[in-house]
């Protein structure tokens, strides 16, 4: 899933549908920008989402992710730039018009009807006959397997179990792209997980595009083919999970995705794509990346499960174990590094099988880690 | 009950449980036996009370049944009391729409404002207003004509008088229950509606007045309620061809001095309000107390 061949599009988002591809992008967003009064909540932004597509936006809350989801709905209108979908701009296409269905937050089924009626109620709306909405509605059940549910009440049904009929809903008016705003955030973690599963199922079975607004990054990483990390209007980086985790873009998404431990200093040389980082502890070396220059501050991040213990590694450093958290296949030992000020905190994994002879509360040790398996971005 | 008791104590909730059940027999119990009663006996002198003649009869209802005017009297009452709430609910239902999931926050506390400062008068005085709005050299016939609408002045005191005067006296009774509802609406609702692609009529259908239908039966049987039992809008609008049943009621009490009968013609108002109500929750599926919540 990692080297599907539309990766390679990624790279450049805003090329207009229909010119590069074959296949008009299922959702194509060109300089869109939303203002509300002097705020701008979304800062122009070029995005391109391909048909079939499990894309993900993840940010932080209040970093402009619903409010993009609700451009592409249609329920705000852009302040500037355009909406394509299915490579027909939108522009003055009322919501009930577009090939987009959404799923709400807070689900939004309607208390006073029927399970059947719920989600017949996009082909209603379209004058389909009585007797074919209840086949279609059927259908559905069937597709999020809850056959027997169709004469119950939203109120009578499991969280999970709204989850589902808010997506067999969605489905029913049949959308080349459904939109889902944060539809697991109310459910407890093991549903969520087990939401998760079904909903990447779900997609792959129907080919609809789905486009996924979260703030929770496990979410995101586990089931999207793209991710777009968005901070504070902007878009930050778009890629697959693996690309995102592995090679950050920007310090943003550096610290965003994932566990990372962070040195921070100037660069003092770079050659071959690697860059060595003068810090206060030391010097560092990790892979390079555009945009940094010599003698300019960077940082240095590199993930807890890329440090070894032990001696005689490069990029070594002097740390002292604080405490251990165990999570169970792993645990995660949290350090400081000697002679630090400020103090700087350094986390390390430790598998399950080496926490036996893994360095005793309140032991100096030494850990290191491969300059490929660090990386440096300069400080903006 | 024993909540009461244990939340107050002895003493103070039995004072509370004391006072409640006082109202209750004095002003709902007791002048409710009491007229009922009367409704049910002749009218007699007072020599002839407790004698022979001082037995259960209906010819008070009888009376009404029978009489060529009061029994079309009554059923006009019921009805343009039903018409009176049904015109309030429509003209409200759009505004209590607007004001709960449109306005903006300024706009609505300021048409707040501007619909609760007539209510700060008496109801006497807001009957009088329309009473000199309504009048034959008033300012709608003098608007009316110089837009060149009418040629002559219009006659307005009666049925459609009376009819506007009450909308207007009660129009907030019927307001407020229903905005209170839409407002309770989660608007994602609405917008899941419409990104499902339902056209503006079939949301308020099947999303919004489903939601609001407490809210509408409370109005309902708010302004039913007062419109049928209103004395003052039928007094000053109305015309002698007008005359709503309340007007008789006083009648028989202070102007005939026949307690008896207006006892009858109260107990009858009273009867027919109760069962339009319940028929009205009934049609609703709504229950008493839900409503009156």
């Amino acid at each position: 899933m990692l080297d599907m061949p539309r990766v390679a599009k990624m790279d450049t988002p805003g090329v207009l549908p229909g010119v590069s591809s074959p296949l008009p992008s299922a959702v194509s967003l060109n300089n869109v920008e939303m203002r509300f009064g002097p705020t701008r909540a979304v800062k122009p932004l070029s995005l391109d989402v391909q048909q079939g597509e499990f894309f993900s936006i993840l940010g932080p809350s209040g970093c402009g992710k619903t409010t993009l989801l609700r451009l592409i709905a249609g329920i705000l209108k852009p302040t500037a730039g355009q909406v394509f979908i299915n490579g027909e701009d939108m522009a003055g296409v009322p919501q009930n018009m577009r090939a987009t269905a959404m799923i709400f937050q807070s689900l939004a089924l309607f208390p006073f009807m029927t399970v059947w009626e719920n989600i017949a109620f996009g082909l209603e709306a379209r004058g389909m006959a009585k007797k074919e909405r209840r086949r279609r509605a059927q259908e559905l059940l069937e597709l999020i397997a809850l056959p027997d549910h169709g004469g119950r009440l939203p109120g009578e049904l499991s969280g999970g179990q709204r989850q589902r009929v808010a997506i067999a809903r969605a489905l029913a008016i049949q959308p080349k792209v459904l939109l889902l705003d944060e539809p697991l955030s109310a459910l407890d973690l093991k549903l969520r997980q087990h939401m998760r599963a079904e909903l990447r199922s779900l997609q792959k079975s129907t080919g609809v595009t789905f486009f996924y607004i979260t703030h929770d990054q496990s979410e995101a990483l586990a089931m999207s083919d793209r991710v777009a990390v968005m901070n504070a209007g902007t878009l930050q980086q778009v890629g697959t999970p693996h690309e995102l985790y592995s090679r950050p873009g920007t310090r943003f998404v550096a610290e965003f995705v994932g566990e990372t431990n962070v040195l921070s200093g100037s660069v003092s040389r770079i050659e071959n794509g690697t860059a060595v980082l003068d810090c206060p502890e030391g010097r560092f070396a990790g892979r390079s990346t555009p945009g940094l220059r010599e003698g300019a501050k960077a940082r240095l991040y590199v993930r807890p499960e890329a440090m070894r213990i032990g001696d005689g590694n490069h990029n070594d450093l002097a740390l002292t174990i604080e405490r251990y958290d165990f999570e169970g296949a792993f645990a995660t030992a949290h350090a400081v590094l000697e002679g630090s000020y400020p103090r700087r905190d350094v986390s390390v994994t430790i598998s399950q099988q080496s926490l036996s002879s893994a360095p005793a509360i309140g032991a100096p040790f030494r850990a290191g880690f491969c300059a490929r398996d660090a990386i440096v971005l300069p400080d903006e | 009950m024993s909540e009461i008791f244990q939340r107050f104590g002895k003493t103070l909730g039995g004072i509370f449980v004391a006072l409640v059940l006082l109202w209750l027999a004095g002003l709902v119990l007791v002048p409710g036996i009491y007229m009922v009663n009367a409704a049910l006996t002749p009218r007699l002198p007072l020599a002839l009370r407790g004698g022979p003649d001082d037995v259960y009869v209906l010819e008070n209802f009888a009376y009404l049944l029978n009489h060529p005017n009061h029994g079309w009297i009554f059923v006009k009452t019921i009805w343009s009391s039903a018409l009176v709430t049904f015109v309030t609910l429509l003209l409200c239902y759009p505004v209590a729409y607007w004001l709960a999931q449109v306005a903006r926050k300024w706009q609505m506390r300021l048409m707040l404002v501007l619909m609760l400062v007539p209510y700060l008068m008496n109801e006497v005085l807001r009957g009088l207003a329309w009473y000199i709005i309504l009048a034959f050299s008033g300012p709608l016939n003098a608007m009316l004509m110089g837009l060149g609408l009418l040629d002559e002045p219009h006659r307005w005191y009666g049925d459609g008088g009376v009819l506007a005067g009450m909308a207007y006296a009660y129009i907030l009774f019927m307001l407020f229950p229903i905005y209170n509802a839409i407002c309770t609406l989660d608007r994602d609702q609405i917008n899941a509606a419409r990104n499902l692609g339902s056209a503006t009529w079939r949301i308020h259908r099947r999303i919004v007045l489903p939601h609001a239908k407490v809210g509408i039966a409370t109005g309902c049987v708010f302004v039913f309620m007062m419109a049928a039992g209103s004395y003052v809008a039928p007094a000053l609008l109305g015309a002698p061809g007008s005359r709503w049943f309340t007007q008789l009621v006083y009648e028989w009490f202070f102007e005939i001095g026949n307690w008896n009968r207006g006892a009858a013609y109260g107990v009858a108002l009273m009867a027919m309000c109760l069962t339009v109500v319940l028929g009205l929750l009934a049609l609703f599926r709504v229950n008493l107390t839900s409503a009156i919540k």
